[in-house]
C-alpha cells in the first residue's frame, strides 16, 4: 500500500507523541501527581495508530481502560487528557471521568470505558446511527483478548452482523487479561476465528507491525463505508507495563522479566523507524527533532495541567444530567 | 489476642471452611496466581489446586451463573465479582436466577451460593469502579446480603455465609481490606440478622455500615466529650435486618442518624428510616437523619471524591441538626 511521507510522518509522531505520553504518566504517577487507575500502552501503540490512521475526524471509536493510545491516535489534545488525568476543571470531562473515561464526541471519540467489553455494544449503536442518517461513517471498536469473552462481543458482532453495520471490531490481543494469559482465558489462540460465527471477515496480525495493522483495518473500512458490513481484525502485541501502574514489578506476580523482554526488541516504534529510514522517509535528525517536539508538548501539558484548578465541590452537581430539553429538530 | 486484616480475616475462613468442605470451589477473575485483585484469595490455589480456586474469563454473567449452577448440584461455591459495579453484567443471574431459583421451585431447588464482592469509593477509580449499590440487593427478595464492617465481623460472617443453605451476597469494602482488627484463630459463626452494638449510648442512634461503623465511631468519642451519648449500631446483615435491636435503641435515644456510603435516595438508610417511622414513630424527638453519599456518579477528581465519600464531618453535622431541633 502507498502512503504519502506526511502521513507516515504523521503516523510515526503520534507514535511517539502516545509513548512519551506515557512515559511521562508512569513517572507522574509515581510520584503521586496522577491518582488512581492508570492502564498504560506503552508496546501496542501500532495498533491505535495504524487503526485510526485510517479513519476520518468524523469518524467514531469507542475504547478501553487502557486507552491513552486510542485518543491520541483520534486526534485527542493531550493537554486536555494530562489535565483530565490530574483532576482539573480544564480535563476533557472537567476532571470528573479520569483516565478510563476519556472522551470527546467532537471527534468521534465515544469514550474510553472501564467495563471490559462495554464499548462493542457502543461501537455497534454508532453504526446503527450512522447507517440509518444515511451517513458513510465507521466506527471502529477497540477490545482486548479478555474482553472478547465478555458477552457483549459475541451480542455485539452478531448485531452488526445481522444488520450490516459499519463497524470493525478490533481486538487488541496482548495475551493477557491481568494476570490471566490467553490460554487460560480461552481456547483459541486467533481471536478473529470468532468472525465465521458470525459471518463476517475475520483476520490476524502482528500488531506491532504498523503498516500490517494499517492495511487489515483499511480493508475493513472500505468494506464498511461501501455499506458491505462488519469485520473483526485482531492484531497480536503485548503490554510492557503491569495491568496498571501499581501492578507490582511490571506482573511478576504471573510473568518474568523474560517474558517480557523478546517483546521489548519487538517494538513497534523501532520497528517503524527503521523502516521509515531505510525508505528515507526519515533521518536520524529527524527523529530527534520529532522527539524533541512531542516533549515539548507534553512539558507543556503537564504545566497546562498543573497550573489548572481543580473543580469545586459544588461542581459534583453538575452534569448528572443534560438539562436542555431536546425533541423535534 | 492476634490482630489481622479485613482481608485476612475473609481468607481464613474461605481457607478453614475449604479444608472442612470439599464442596466448596472459588471462581473468579485472576482470584489463582494473582490472588486476587485486592489480595483476599493469596495462596489458596497452592493449597487447594486449579479444580477448586478457578481463574475464570471475563464473563461475568457466565461465571455467576455457573455458580448458580454448580449450586443447584451440590457443590458451594463462592464467587469473586471484582468490583460490585460489574455485578450489573450477571444481573439477571443474580436477581432473576440465583435469587429466586429455590421459591419458583416450591422450595425444592435451593441454591447454596456466596457472591463476595465490594463497594467504596476513594481509590481514584471513578463512576464504574467505585460504586456503593449494596442496597440494590436488599430489594431483591431472596439474597441475604452481608455488609461486615470489621476483620472480626468479615470472619464470623463468612463462617456463617458458607453453611448457609442460600444465595447469600457477601459485600465488602476496599476501603476496609488493609484495616486490622482482633480475629480469633479459633473457628466462630457471627448469626445473620444479628446486630452488633459497636458502642453504647443514650442519646442519639446512629445505624451505620461498613466504613461508616469506624467513622461513627470516631464522632461518638468526639461527642462524647461534649457530654453527647452516641450509640452506635451496626446491622452486620442489612437483609436479613435486625429491625428489633434498632427499633430498641432508638426507643431508649429518641433520634436516629443512618450513614451507609450508598446514593441517599432509596438506599439502605432510607429503608431503615421508613421501618423506625412506621414503628417507632412515637419515640421520635427529632427528625431523621440519613447520611450518605451524593445522588451522583462517583467523581474522579480527589477534591470532589473525597467531598463525595461521607465522613465524620457529615456525621456531626447531623447530629447538630438533630440537636439543634426542638
Ligand atoms: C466487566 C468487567 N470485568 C472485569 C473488569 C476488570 N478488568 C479490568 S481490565 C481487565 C482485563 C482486561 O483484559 P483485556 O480485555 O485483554 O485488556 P488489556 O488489559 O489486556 O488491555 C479486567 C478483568 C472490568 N473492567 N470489567
Ligand atoms: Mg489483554
Amino acid at each position: 500500500m502507498v502512503l504519502s511521507k506526511e502521513k507516515k510522518l504523521e503516523m510515526y509522531g503520534k507514535m511517539v507523541k502516545i509513548r512519551s505520553f506515557e512515559e511521562r504518566i508512569v513517572d507522574l504517577y509515581a510520584r503521586g501527581l496522577v491518582p488512581g487507575l492508570a492502564h498504560l500502552y506503552i508496546g501496542e501503540e501500532a495498533v491505535a495508530v495504524g487503526a485510526c490512521a485510517n479513519l476520518r475526524d468524523d469518524d467514531y471509536i469507542t475504547s478501553t481502560h487502557r486507552g491513552h493510545g486510542h485518543v491520541i491516535a483520534k486526534g485527542a489534545d493531550v493537554r486536555s487528557m494530562m489535565a483530565e488525568l490530574f483532576g482539573k476543571t480544564t480535563g476533557y470531562c472537567k476532571g470528573k471521568g479520569g483516565s478510563m473515561h476519556i472522551a470527546d464526541v467532537n471527534i468521534g471519540i465515544l469514550g474510553a470505558n472501564g467495563i471490559a467489553g462495554g464499548g462493542l455494544p457502543i461501537g455497534v449503536g454508532a453504526g446503527l446511527s450512522a447507517k440509518y442518517r444515511k451517513t458513510d461513517q465507521v466506527t471502529i471498536c477497540f477490545f482486548g483478548d479478555g474482553a472478547s469473552n465478555n458477552g457483549t462481543f459475541h451480542e455485539s458482532l452478531n448485531l452488526a452482523a445481522v444488520h450490516e453495520l459499519p463497524v470493525i471490531f478490533t481486538c487488541e490481543n496482548n495475551q493477557y487479561a491481568i494476570s490471566t494469559q490467553q490460554r487460560m482465558h480461552q481456547t483459541i489462540k486467533d481471536v478473529s476465528i470468532r468472525a465465521t460465527s458470525y459471518d463476517i471477515p475475520g483476520v490476524t496480525v502482528e500488531g506491532n507491525d504498523i503498516m500490517a495493522v494499517y492495511e487489515a483495518i483499511n480493508k475493513a473500512v472500505q468494506r464498511a463505508r461501501s455499506g458491505k458490513g462488519p469485520s473483526l481484525v485482531e492484531c497480536k502485541t503485548y503490554r510492557w507495563r503491569g495491568h496498571h501502574e501499581g501492578d507490582p514489578n511490571l506482573g511478576e506476580r504471573y510473568r518474568s522479566r523474560e517474558d517480557i523482554k523478546p517483546w521489548v526488541e519487538k517494538c513497534p516504534i523501532t520497528r517503524f523507524e527503521r523502516l521509515l529510514l531505510k525508505e528515507k522517509v526519515l533521518t536520524k535528525a529527524k527523529i530527534d527533532q520529532i522527539k524533541e517536539t512531542v516533549k515539548k508538548e507534553i512539558d507543556e501539558a503537564v504545566e497546562f495541567a498543573n497550573n489548572s484548578s481543580f473543580p469545586k465541590h459544588e461542581d459534583i452537581y453538575q452534569d448528572v444530567f443534560q438539562e436542555e430539553m431536546g425533541g423535534s429538530r | 489476642m492476634r490482630e489481622i486484616t479485613y482481608a485476612q480475616a475473609i481468607n481464613e475462613a474461605l481457607r478453614e471452611n475449604m479444608r472442612r468442605n470439599s464442596r466448596i470451589i472459588l471462581m473468579g477473575e485472576d482470584i489463582g496466581r494473582y490472588g486476587g485483585i485486592f489480595q483476599v484469595t493469596v495462596g489458596l490455589l497452592d493449597e487447594f489446586g486449579p479444580e477448586r480456586v478457578i481463574d475464570t474469563p471475563i464473563s461475568e454473567a457466565g461465571f455467576v451463573g455457573t455458580c448458580v449452577g454448580a449450586a443447584m448440584t451440590g457443590l458451594h461455591p463462592v464467587a469473586e465479582v471484582m468490583f460490585i459495579d460489574f455485578t450489573t453484567c450477571a444481573m439477571d443471574m443474580i436477581v432473576n436466577q440465583m435469587a429466586k431459583m429455590h421459591y419458583m421451585s416450591g422450595g425444592r431447588g435451593k441454591v447454596p451460593f456466596v457472591l463476595r464482592t465490594n463497594i467504596g469509593a476513594g481509590r481514584g477509580a471513578a463512576a464504574q469502579h467505585s460504586q456503593s449499590f449494596h442496597s440494590f440487593f436488599m430489594h431483591i427478595p431472596g439474597l441475604k446480603v452481608v455488609t461486615p464492617a470489621t476483620p472480626y465481623d468479615a470472619k464470623g460472617l463468612m463462617n456463617t455465609a458458607l453453611v448457609d443453605e442460600n444465595p447469600v451476597m457477601f459485600i465488602e469494602h476496599k476501603k476496609l481490606f488493609i484495616t486490622k482488627g482482633h480475629v480469633p484463630e479459633e473457628s466462630y459463626a457471627i448469626p445473620f440478622g444479628k446486630a452488633d452494638i459497636k458502642r453504647e449510648g443514650t442519646d442519639i442512634t446512629i445505624v451505620a455500615t461498613h466504613a461508616l461503623v469506624q467513622k461513627s465511631l470516631n464522632v461518638a468519642e468526639e461527642m462524647s466529650r461534649e457530654g453527647v451519648e452516641i450509640e452506635v449500631l451496626d446491622p452486620r446483615t442489612i437483609s436479613p435486618l435486625d429491625r428489633e435491636a434498632i427499633l430498641n435503641s432508638v426507643k431508649k435515644t429518641g433520634k436516629l442518624i443512618t450513614a451507609d456510603e450508598g446514593c441517599v435516595t432509596g438506599g439502605f438508610g432510607s429503608e431503615v428510616a421508613a421501618i423506625v417511622a412506621q414503628e417507632a414513630f412515637d419515640y421520635l424527638e427529632a427528625p431523621i437523619m440519613r447520611v450518605g453519599s451524593p445522588d451522583t456518579p462517583v467523581p474522579f477528581s480527589p477534591p470532589l471524591e473525597q467531598f463525595y465519600i461521607p465522613d465524620e464531618g457529615s456525621i456531626k453535622d447531623a447530629a447538630s441538626r438533630i440537636l439543634a431541633y426542638q
